[in-house]
């Protein structure tokens, strides 16, 4: 098992004809992923990747019976094409697209809660490497290779960070259920929570990792569910300790404005609620595998 | 993206804010002219920079006579003024705002933020105006309202009342702060801000409300569709290294340390900087060399970051996934072989053509340091500064 996707997740990639998308959808595709079909407004008719080019994402949805799919549009019309793809029935979408407005997230946030719980969309991104099931599918921008199959969930907001925990991990031949990037916006489609939630239900899953980093109180909350509602143990990490207050550091989200919001704050916040604080990023792999030990 | 005070006054009082009568100055003349424009007895000659905090730096003057306007003026045209908010290197005056002094009766706190929790707009109000909301949270937490508005209809008029009627406000002033509070949120929806601020927002003698100060953000990932608000950026209030990154599509933030950093992807860049500090040294900078490095970026980034003199030694750490270490080695040797470093270099690669990427540092026969894993580099660069500055 793992979450959110497998080998039978059919994907369709929204901006699949641009150089950005083509790139990646070949590189999915290589890495055994189910790749279904693509939408580009216009191209609709025509085949590209050996695969079959819709213009709208509930034609693509009809024709292939497709249940997930990955953004790489523009920022200026990503925020439309995440909400189409909600509204076509798709149950998940990853967003890669970097750039998109905060307003525009807002409503796409409010626009996805009009479904029924069993007919809404579960959303990762945007600004995220992807998610990857090793060994089963990827749907992404990440090193594939870099990953093993195996008993731990990642859930990280960075791309190369994460990159470099799962490599600290294949060192000590320890492998991955599932790595999901939410993202490093202010407002993202899904938090450290709700993932948690997911990877407690997985059988497969036997740790959780958690990499989060300065600004916003997600990882904060997911502390405090983890201590509620989680019998797995959760790693956590929390980047960017030598950050100033009040500056942006490159992601949107990372600014630390508010009480709460900077990392030794979040790490004692994680400490009170039972997460093994992982104290530097060059060991991910060591502590992980201590926590592992314990497990099995 | 910040602006200006004035500027944001004069968004604000298109939607409907009210706000005192005033005038831009880049000179004594034109601020004791603007004064005698506004009228009245006394004026308040007020340093326009992007930063709050300004008073007590000593950016805002209260003048009484044209002497004494004109004297403001000169002092602080040209001045470097540090808040608590600018860090030590402060931020140059280059425009004056002349506003007519004001009967304060009250002084309230009004803001605007993106919720992250709630994942919405946000209203933050408080009676106990003057303060920083920082100060207001921890000495007056109860006096903080917050009111959360839903996306699909905007603000409504009976969240402005609740607002209005919590603050205490008089019932004849109810309807100016209805008006001022729907105002803020219709600028702050219709342009993509991220912050509005009316700090204070004041009672006058007369009984009207008044915003006092305004500031206003914005969200730099809309610029693309608000090209009036674009136009309004004063790039003498950012880092010049800063800008000059941005303008070259680098996400680049000075820091006080001295090991200059470039490094793919904003969580990486952070864990390095962490990651050297944990080894006993400070990170002169964060440098988010973004996906698809190629050599002339590179090289750029060790232009940027060596433009610094503070830096005494530099660390390279890249985790190619859509970037190529091979690519990233050839910017390395580029930019070495050009700009003669005189300083050490660690390089980290890992990921996407890792081994191609080593073979071209090693067979460039330079003086690079190089390591295998994330603490090695730390290391490495931590000990060749302490070489070679002997600290």
């Amino acid at each position: 098992m793992a979450i959110l996707i497998d080998k039978k997740t059919k994907v369709i990639v929204q901006g699949f004809t641009g150089q950005i998308g083509t790139f990646h959808a070949q590189e999915m595709i290589e890495y055994g992923t189910n790749v279904v079909g693509g939408v580009t407004p216009g191209k609709g008719g025509t085949k590209h990747l050996d695969c079959p080019v819709f213009n709208t994402v509930k034609e693509a949805v009809k024709a292939t019976g497709a249940n997930a799919s990955i953004i790489f549009i523009p920022a200026p019309f990503a925020a439309d094409g995440i909400m189409e793809a909600a509204d076509a029935g798709i149950k998940y979408c990853v967003a890669i697209t970097d750039g998109i407005p905060a307003h525009d997230m807002i409503r796409v946030k409010r626009y996805m809660r009009r479904y029924k719980a069993e007919d809404k969309m579960v959303l990762t991104g945007p600004n995220c490497a992807g998610t990857i099931s090793p060994g089963k599918a990827m749907m992404g921008i990440m090193p594939g290779h870099i990953y093993m199959e195996g008993p731990v969930g990642v859930i990280g907001r960075s791309g190369t960070l994460g990159y470099e925990a799962a490599s600290q991990m294949k060192a000590l031949k320890i492998g991955i259920s599932t790595s999901i990037g939410i993202g490093g916006d202010p407002i993202n489609g899904s938090s450290f929570k709700d993932h948690l939630e997911r990877f407690e239900k997985d059988p497969e899953t036997k740790a959780v990792v958690m990499i989060g980093e300065i600004g916003g109180p997600q990882e904060a909350e997911a502390a405090h569910f983890a201590k509620d509602n989680m019998k797995k143990p959760v790693i956590g990490y929390i980047a960017g300790l030598t950050a100033p207050k009040g500056r942006r550091m490159g992601h949107a989200g990372a600014i630390i404005s508010a009480f709460g919001e900077s990392a030794a704050e979040k790490v004692e916040i994680l400490q009170e609620c039972g997460v093994t604080v992982v104290p530097d990023p060059a060991s991910f792999g060591s502590v992980v595998q201590k926590v592992l030990a314990k497990v099995s | 993206m910040d602006i200006h005070e004035y500027q944001a006054k004069e968004i604000l009082s298109e939607f409907g804010v009210p706000i005192p009568q005033g005038g831009l100055a880049y000179s004594p003349e034109q601020a004791v002219y603007r004064a005698h424009e506004i009228g009245g007895e006394k004026w308040v000659v007020k340093a326009q920079i992007h930063s709050g905090a300004r008073g007590k730096a000593g950016g805002i003057k209260i003048c009484s006579t044209e002497e004494e306007i004109w004297q403001a003026a000169e002092e602080l045209l040209g001045k470097r003024l540090i808040t608590t908010q600018t860090g030590s290197q402060g931020k140059v005056c280059h425009r004056l705002y002349i506003e007519a002094a004001t009967d304060i009766k009250r002084e309230l706190y009004l803001g605007f933020v993106l919720d992250r929790a709630m994942e919405r707009v946000a209203v933050v109000a408080s009676s106990e105006g003057g303060m920083e909301i920082e100060e207001i949270a921890v000495e007056k937490p109860k006096s903080i309202i917050r009111v959360a508005v839903e996306p699909a209809v905007g603000m409504q008029p009976f969240q402005a009342r609740e607002i209005a009627f919590a603050l205490g406000l008089d019932k004849s002033l109810v309807n100016q702060a209805v008006t001022t509070l729907l105002g803020c949120y219709r600028a702050f929806r219709d342009l993509d801000a991220t912050m509005v601020e009316i700090n204070p927002l004041v009672v006058t003698g007369d009984g009207h409300l008044l915003a006092l100060d305004a500031k206003m953000g914005f969200d730099d990932n809309a610029l693309f569709r608000r090209p009036n608000i674009s136009e309004l950026r004063d790039k003498s209030q950012e880092d010049p290294r800063e800008m000059r990154a941005a303008d070259r599509g680098l996400s680049y933030v000075s820091l006080e340390g001295n090991i200059g950093c470039i490094i793919n992807g904003a969580g990486l860049a952070m864990a390095t900087m962490d990651m050297i500090k944990h080894a006993g040294g400070e990170p002169a900078n964060f440098l988010d060399i973004g996906g698809g490095a190629s050599p002339e970026r590179v090289e750029k980034a060790f232009n940027l970051v060596l433009s610094d003199d503070k830096v005494e030694a530099m660390l390279v750490n890249i985790f190619a996934g859509i970037n190529r270490c091979d690519w990233v080695a050839e910017g390395v040797v580029q930019a070495v072989t050009k700009i003669d470093m005189k300083i050490p270099l660690v390089v980290r690669l890992s990921g996407t053509n890792v081994e191609e990427g080593r073979r071209i540092l090693k067979e460039s026969k330079l003086p690079i340091i190089m390591a295998d894993t994330l603490a090695e580099a730390a290391e490495k660069a931590v000990a060749a500064w302490k070489k070679a500055t002997g600290k």
